[in-house]
């Protein structure tokens, strides 16, 4: 019986405070040599695939825009298009939101890019909420909060059914006989369902994919419904390994009812490392990352976002805030002090975590920016490299996760070290591919091939 | 200071070429239109000549639904995207759709296409004029919104397009480590677009692109279009001895006329539009020769060839005497759209651009690093910084 496999993903740090900008090994952030430099390195250590998220809007705290993070990203299909020309083998995944997008154009891009890029395209399908993200187009916020998954629904059954509009042997080419096409109208669909209307035919012929590979994030029974419905993979943040177990068997469970096998959905929690000679020099190494990546207006604005106010005469060294957060504006109402962080979310009653946080820090004596390292800043992997790939190995064969999403905290050169050090230690153990063994990103993960098409598709609400 | 060409040359780039017969040609490769080595041979060829830019052409409709004609279309931002990596000087000019695409959106592609190739990025905005397409999309009805409606909006997707290339002053990225700030976002700015069709705020999502503004163009064959061009683009392509839906489209004086005219009506102000002829050209060794292709070519397709620019069946020596009596007018050169591409961009890169560089009209090597420096447009002032 051959050892179950990792699957790992390079994850190209966004616009958080993941990254410490003000390490001198940190970076330009936003010319493509950074880019292709992250990607090749990726490639090196035969990752499945790089991601890139998505920016739509610059993040606003108490009015102005936030200014303490690394900030400004390119268009993240675009990057991976480009990306394409300069790898071969690993998988271009980014994220496209589907509140802000039309179907056809989506489709016709993600097609595009499986095509340009030999079959290595996937797609994190993601909803907008609000009305602050809703400013920078055509529609603004007109979406109800309730009709987000459904929009999301919609438009991935509609990429799909576009996708599938096209037979493979649907081109022939065949200069001598004349005939290009073998019907004249291939492509043709007709959709109608509560979000979409539209009809015609779809530009772009079957993708070596077929489908490209879809990718969910969320945690939520919405978000485990939908990944367990259509999903390839998913991402989520259960990096604990008893959590993590829990997790990977509910989702794995709700796959029998949609008629999907286990195998036909990867779980990959996001991951980050910190590594050293000795576990004490990386634990030391990683309490440093911790307090440059949370730094003392870090640590103020965290705050702010928990307690919906203006914190800045509180003094970060100082303890906890003894007063309570604001509640009166609810996160989705609009009137959040914290603008176009999804984070945020998590915070549902800010009066308990602010409880929560006050209790450790007196517990503990802790600083205000103490309790936030502690809250926020822990990574997910401390450790000799040779710790560090026991416990993904031990993760993975213990079904806590498929593998993991790794971002490291410096632009571009953080992914080196794993790829030079602990990547090999993976292949030593049998746990990772030594070289890449298909060509398309649905042969790296393990998945089957996409659902045969049908001719003519129409989706229903 | 670069020396600009005499002479500004661009090909149109369209799957097999622009004669619908072109996809059974000898050397066409079409079955592999939608691979990226086709389109990355094709551009390097043209940059092998020298040109200062390809276009992509583009549209969400298929043109055809005749099964002997070569169908399907890539996005072709995500073409000129696959290109800019293994290029180094050509400029890249897409198609975008603005009728039915999010001018934020494609301010942010055309600003990575930009930083992909450090410089050489373009867009030509067009508007959609078919019903089929809007079908595509089911949001807004055809024939719903007069022809100057959607140019309207045309031009207001290019100024938001640009707004936002300037949303980010080219020094905003401080690190200031001491207070702990990324960017200085006393240099980030709102654009606060309002418009009939779509309302932005902004800022961008991606800093000031290498170019400071990616060099905008249209093709224009009425008025509106022209007024389109004037208000919004760096770069116009036209056609003289052409056909656009008012008819007849006159000589190259009679156009430039009419762009000259527009550019004043609405007050432009700075660099005036570069003027390109367009021209489809079936190239051979004698007039005699190109005209029993296109014949060949039209008996093998069942219809006479069609076009909004000017059919030029001929040698290089007649295309070189078109361009140079155009530029004797006052045009800034020619885009040419090739029958065959198979066939006819090597003669334009192998043959017509030697003769052009015997006149005196084309440069030798290149001698600029970006699309704008070309056109020998100098990089913008950002609108938002203060002097």
């Amino acid at each position: 019986m051959a050892k179950k496999q990792i699957h790992l993903a390079a994850h190209f740090p966004g616009v958080n405070n993941t990254t410490v900008w003000s390490d001198p090994a940190s970076g330009n952030h936003i010319e493509f040599a950074s880019f292709r430099r992250f990607a090749q390195t990726a490639e090196r250590g035969k990752f499945d695939f790089l991601f890139l998220a998505e920016g739509l809007r610059l993040r606003e705290q108490g009015g102005r825009i936030y200014d303490l993070d690394v900030m400004g990203r390119p268009d993240n299909v675009a990057i991976l298009q480009a990306l394409a020309a300069v790898t071969d083998h690993i998988g271009l995944a980014g994220t496209v939101n589907s509140t802000f997008n039309e179907p056809l154009d989506v489709a016709r891009k993600l097609a595009t890019l499986d095509h340009l890029s030999g079959g290595r395209a996937a797609w994190n399908v993601v909803t907008s909420w609000d009305e602050f993200t809703g400013e920078n187009f055509r529609r603004g916020g007109y979406l109800p909060k309730d009709k987000r998954y459904l929009r999301a629904q919609e438009m991935l059954a509609t990429a799909q059914a576009l996708w599938d509009s096209w037979d493979a042997d649907d081109v022939l080419a065949d200069a001598a006989s004349g005939q290009f096409l073998r019907h004249g109208d291939a492509g043709r669909f007709a959709i109608r369902s509560d979000q979409f209307d539209i009809s015609g035919r779809f530009p772009v012929p079957r993708s070596p994919q077929g489908r490209p590979v879809i990718i969910q994030a969320g945690d939520s029974e919405e978000g485990r419904e939908f990944a367990a419905s259509s999903a390839d993979a998913i991402f989520t943040r259960h990096a604990e390994l008893e959590a993590g177990q829990e997790f990977y068997a509910d989702v794995k469970r709700r796959l029998e009812k949609f008629g999907r096998r286990p195998e036909d959905l990867k779980i990959l929690p996001a991951a980050t490392f910190v590594l050293g000679d000795t576990e004490e020099e990386a634990a030391e190494n990683a309490r440093q990352v911790q307090y440059q990546q949370v730094g003392p207006a870090t640590a103020i604005a965290f705050a702010e976002q928990v307690w919906n106010r203006d914190l800045s005469d509180v003094d970060p060294d100082g303890p906890v805030p003894s007063f309570d957060p604001k509640t009166d504006d609810d996160v989705d109402s609009g009137g959040h002090i914290s603008k176009g962080r999804a984070s945020v979310r998590m915070y549902r009653d800010p009066v308990a975590t602010a409880n929560e946080w006050r209790e450790l820090g007196e517990r503990e004596g802790l600083s205000l920016r103490e309790v936030v390292i502690r809250k926020n800043g822990r990574h997910t992997f401390v450790g000799t490299p040779q710790r560090v790939a026991d416990t993904i190995d031990e993760f993975v064969q213990s079904d806590a996760s498929d593998g993991f999403v790794l971002v490291p905290h410096i632009t571009p050169g953080g992914m080196d070290p794993f790829v030079d050090q602990v990547v090999p230690l993976l292949q030593e153990k049998g746990s990772f591919r030594t070289e890449y063994e298909g060509t398309t990103l649905r042969e790296h993960l393990g998945l089957r091939p996409s659902p045969t098409t049908v001719a003519a598709v129409s989706v229903e609400a | 200071m670069t020396q600009e060409s005499a002479l500004h040359l661009a090909v149109a780039l369209d799957g097999t070429g622009w004669h619908p017969a072109s996809w059974r040609e000898p050397g066409a490769r079409a079955d592999e239109l939608f691979t990226a080595g086709f389109w990355v041979d094709q551009v390097r060829e043209a940059e092998a000549g020298l040109l200062d830019l390809v276009t992509f052409e583009d549209s969400f409709a298929l043109d055809t639904d005749r099964a002997d004609r070569a169908q399907g279309r890539l996005d072709a931002q995500l073409v000129a995207l696959r290109v800019g990596p293994v290029t180094s000087r050509i400029g890249l000019v897409p198609t975008v759709v603005a009728t039915h695409t999010e001018p934020f959106h494609v301010s942010t592609e055309i600003a990575t296409l930009d930083y992909v190739t450090t410089g050489r990025a373009g867009v030509r905005v067009k508007v959609s004029s078919r019903a089929d397409e809007y079908a595509l999309f089911g949001r807004r009805e055809y024939g719903a919104e007069s022809h100057e409606g959607l140019f309207d909006e045309a031009a207001d997707h290019i100024e938001v397009q640009r707004r936002l290339w300037d949303s980010w002053e080219d020094d905003a990225e401080i690190r200031d480590a001491a207070t702990g700030r990324f960017v200085d976002r006393d240099k980030l700015h709102y654009i606060d677009f309002s418009g009939a069709h779509f309302s932005v705020r902004g800022p961008s999502i991606t800093p000031r692109p290498p170019q400071g503004q990616p060099l905008v163009s249209a093709l224009a064959h009425v008025d509106v279009a022209y007024r389109l061009a004037a208000r919004g683009a760096d770069l116009v392509f036209v056609t003289p001895g052409g056909v656009g839906r008012a008819g007849p489209t006159g000589d190259a004086e009679a156009i430039l006329r009419q762009v000259r005219a527009e550019e004043a009506s609405v007050g432009r102000t700075g660099e005036e539009l570069r003027v390109l002829g367009d021209l489809l050209v079936v190239l051979d060794d004698s007039v005699d020769a190109a005209r029993e292709r296109l014949a060949r070519l039209d008996a093998t397709d069942g219809e006479e060839l069609r076009s909004d620019a000017r059919i030029l069946t001929g040698t290089v020596g007649d295309v070189a005497d078109v361009l140079e009596s155009w530029h004797a007018t006052g045009l800034a050169g020619a885009r040419l759209r090739p029958a065959v591409t198979a066939h006819d961009l090597p003669r334009i890169t192998r043959e017509l651009v030697p003769e052009l560089q015997r006149r005196g009209l084309f440069r030798t090597a290149y001698d600029a690093d970006t699309l704008r420096g070309h056109f020998g447009l100098a990089r913008p002032a950002d609108r938002y910084a203060q002097v």
